[in-house]
């Protein structure tokens, strides 16, 4: 499919540094977890996940996305998708743990709404540098209970969401469902690994995405093969065992960087 | 078992180069859970190039159009993908390499050579990249130059990809069987550009690029039969196969074995569907060999 023009209709500021662009036409039967391909013409097209059926929840961090913040109301931008494999959804009476750091929240937000409206009962562990980074807290608190922790300790537990995370008995969730970056989504692994509870546990992994729709190569991680952008983004906890996650990834030339 | 050029192939289904190739793991699963007969590498030069910027592929209602610029870690960045697919893969693997002239595809064969491919494939044939691929690939002399220059270093077979961007594809062919080739490859894709009409802007970051898939099928068919005819060494049919009857009609015009590309959009697994269903074809019609229908489009007169 050649990208689809999508007109910038609101631009929410979250935190300084990270915008929610809502587009139209939006995309019907999403399944929460699956991401876009966000052509900005002339510079390049970068794959982000959806925050709503609607709208790309974005952090600023390089060329492309400093160019889609010059964007206005009205102005337009291209998309291909939604690509990819989402998050399991839970059934009724299910118990599920949410954990999102930092701009991590945008696809989980999506997901925690589906799973609430399903009939699960949400628990979110959202995690933060600052009071002021904490995406879609009042979405996630909507659903059910909320933990939150700040690396600085503006609000909640001061630390990491594992902080939040050593403490409960993960045991007593039937999902848990993670993204945020990858030294949190590593740590969050190895807590999970030695719970024994990684087939309960869904990560939703980023690698270096050229075609984004499975062909190129350019995603695949070690030592299965899987293509992040096709088979993912979003894994179970035991495709993961023994991979790449938390050691290193790909940059666009295929040469490994160390995480 | 099959043997082309030495090699020996579970089937006659080859992943193509460039897809799927980046890594050894997926080299790996594409033979492991693909059931590919061998697998060929993403093209690999001199020097690391993290390739044209995003979009780099798009999928058509027809085929695909992609301009990936030959993004690469480098010869001594990939050593360590090639040696994983060597130790786990249990089929060929065939580097994929390229450069900008005899010297460099030397250089770039040569540092592989310690990870032991099976066979070398020279890309003289990408369409969108800047001083390689078809660049090098439209000069008979060149192509010449370039196979003889790879064979004086290795002691594999040399394959040479050959691009469908020319008037006539046969003195290319005739060049690479003279500067050495043990086989070659058609085709790399067809040069081929597509615009946003919302906004004017071609959709590709390099602007244009090459098209694969479906589309370009008639005209792959069209080159293997035209390079039997002119070559004494096998002719290997790429281009736009995603069905064991598109194996065979390629099989037909006169290839030796196949190679499959863009097809793993659809599913992975795609070759061990197309090997099983040439076995099928040849059992149903009652050949005892896929030899007997290689180049069999020939001999309808
Ligand atoms: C499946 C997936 C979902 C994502 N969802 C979100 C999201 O919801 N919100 C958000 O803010 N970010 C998201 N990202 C990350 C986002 O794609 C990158 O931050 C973005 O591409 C940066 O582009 P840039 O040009 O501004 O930065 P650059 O300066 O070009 O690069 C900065 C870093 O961004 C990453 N990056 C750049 N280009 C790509 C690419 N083509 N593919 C993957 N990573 C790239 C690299 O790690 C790079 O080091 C997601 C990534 C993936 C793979
Ligand atoms: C994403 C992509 C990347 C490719 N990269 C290379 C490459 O690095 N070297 C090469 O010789 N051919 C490359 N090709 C060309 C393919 O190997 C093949 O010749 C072409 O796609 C036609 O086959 P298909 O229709 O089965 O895809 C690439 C094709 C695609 C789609
Ligand atoms: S980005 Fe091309 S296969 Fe995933």
């Amino acid at each position: 499919m050649l990208p689809l023009n999508a007109t910038i209709t609101q631009i929410t500021e979250e935190s300084p540094m990270v915008r929610t662009f809502f587009f139209d036409p939006g995309f019907e039967g999403l399944e929460p977890g699956q991401f876009v391909m966000v052509w900005i013409r002339g510079v390049d097209e970068i794959p982000m996940g959806l925050s709503r059926n609607n709208s790309i929840t974005v952090q600023k961090v390089g060329e492309a996305t400093s160019k889609l913040f010059e964007l206005k109301e009205g102005d337009s931008f291209g998309l291909r998708g939604p690509f990819g494999k989402g998050f399991t959804l839970p059934v009724k009476g299910e118990k599920i743990l949410v954990i999102a750091g930092g701009v991590g929240a945008a696809p989980l937000s999506p997901y925690a709404e589906a799973a609430f409206v399903a009939g699960a009962e949400v628990h979110t562990i959202l995690g933060a540098r600052s009071t002021g980074d904490l995406l879609f807290e009042g979405r996630f608190d909507a659903l059910g209970k909320v933990s939150v922790s700040t690396d600085d300790g503006s609000k909640g537990v001061k630390g990491f969401v594992t902080d939040i995370l050593k403490s409960l008995d993960v045991a007593a969730y039937d999902r848990i469902a993670v993204c945020g970056p990858e030294i949190m989504m590593s740590s969050v692994f190895r807590l999970l690994e030695e719970r024994h509870v990684l087939e309960k546990a869904e990560f939703s992994l980023h690698r270096y995405f050229k075609c984004g729709i499975g062909v190129c190569g350019a995603c695949c991680i070690d030592q299965s093969g899987l293509r992040v952008c096709k088979d993912g983004p979003v894994f179970t906890g035991v495709q993961l065992i023994g991979s790449e996650l938390g050691k290193y990834s790909r940059d666009a030339s295929g040469r490994r960087v160390k995480i | 078992m099959y043997t082309l050029t030495g090699l020996k192939l579970k089937n006659p289904t080859i992943l193509a180069a460039g897809v799927l190739g980046t890594t050894g793991a997926s080299l790996c699963r594409v033979a492991r859970e693909g059931g590919a007969g061998a697998v060929v590498t993403k093209s690999i030069g001199p020097a690391p190039k993290t390739g044209h910027s995003n979009p780099s592929m798009v999928r058509l209602d027809c085929g695909f159009l992609n301009a990936m610029g030959l993004p690469n870690p480098s010869y001594p960045g990939f050593l360590q993908e090639l040696e994983f697919a060597k130790n786990n893969s249990s089929v060929p693997v065939i580097a994929s390499i390229f450069g900008g002239n005899p010297a460099e595809f030397a250089e770039v064969a040569e540092g592989l050579l310690s990870a032991n491919p099976d066979a070398f494939e020279l890309n003289v044939s990408c369409p969108h990249a800047e001083g390689y691929g078809a660049a090098v690939g439209s000069n008979p002399c060149l192509v010449e130059a370039v196979t003889a220059a790879v064979k004086d270093v290795v002691n594999v077979p040399v394959w040479v990809k050959l691009t469908p961007n020319v008037a006539d594809i046969r003195s290319i062919g005739t060049a690479a069987e003279s500067g050495g080739a043990d086989a070659v490859v058609a085709i790399n894709t067809l040069k081929g550009m597509a615009i946003d009409i919302e906004s004017g802007y071609p959709v590709l970051g390099n602007r244009s690029g090459g098209l694969s898939g479906k589309a370009v099928k008639p005209v792959a068919v069209k080159c293997v039969y035209d390079l039997y005819t002119a070559l004494e060494i096998p002719v290997i049919g790429v281009g736009g196969i995603s069905s064991w009857e598109d194996a065979v009609e390629m099989i037909m015009a006169g290839a030796a074995a196949v190679q499959v590309g863009s097809a793993v959009y659809d599913r992975v697994d795609i070759f061990s569907e197309i090997g099983a269903g040439i076995e099928a074809f040849l059992e149903r019609k009652g050949y005892s060999d896929i030899k007997k229908i290689i180049g069999l489009a020939h001999e309808m007169v």
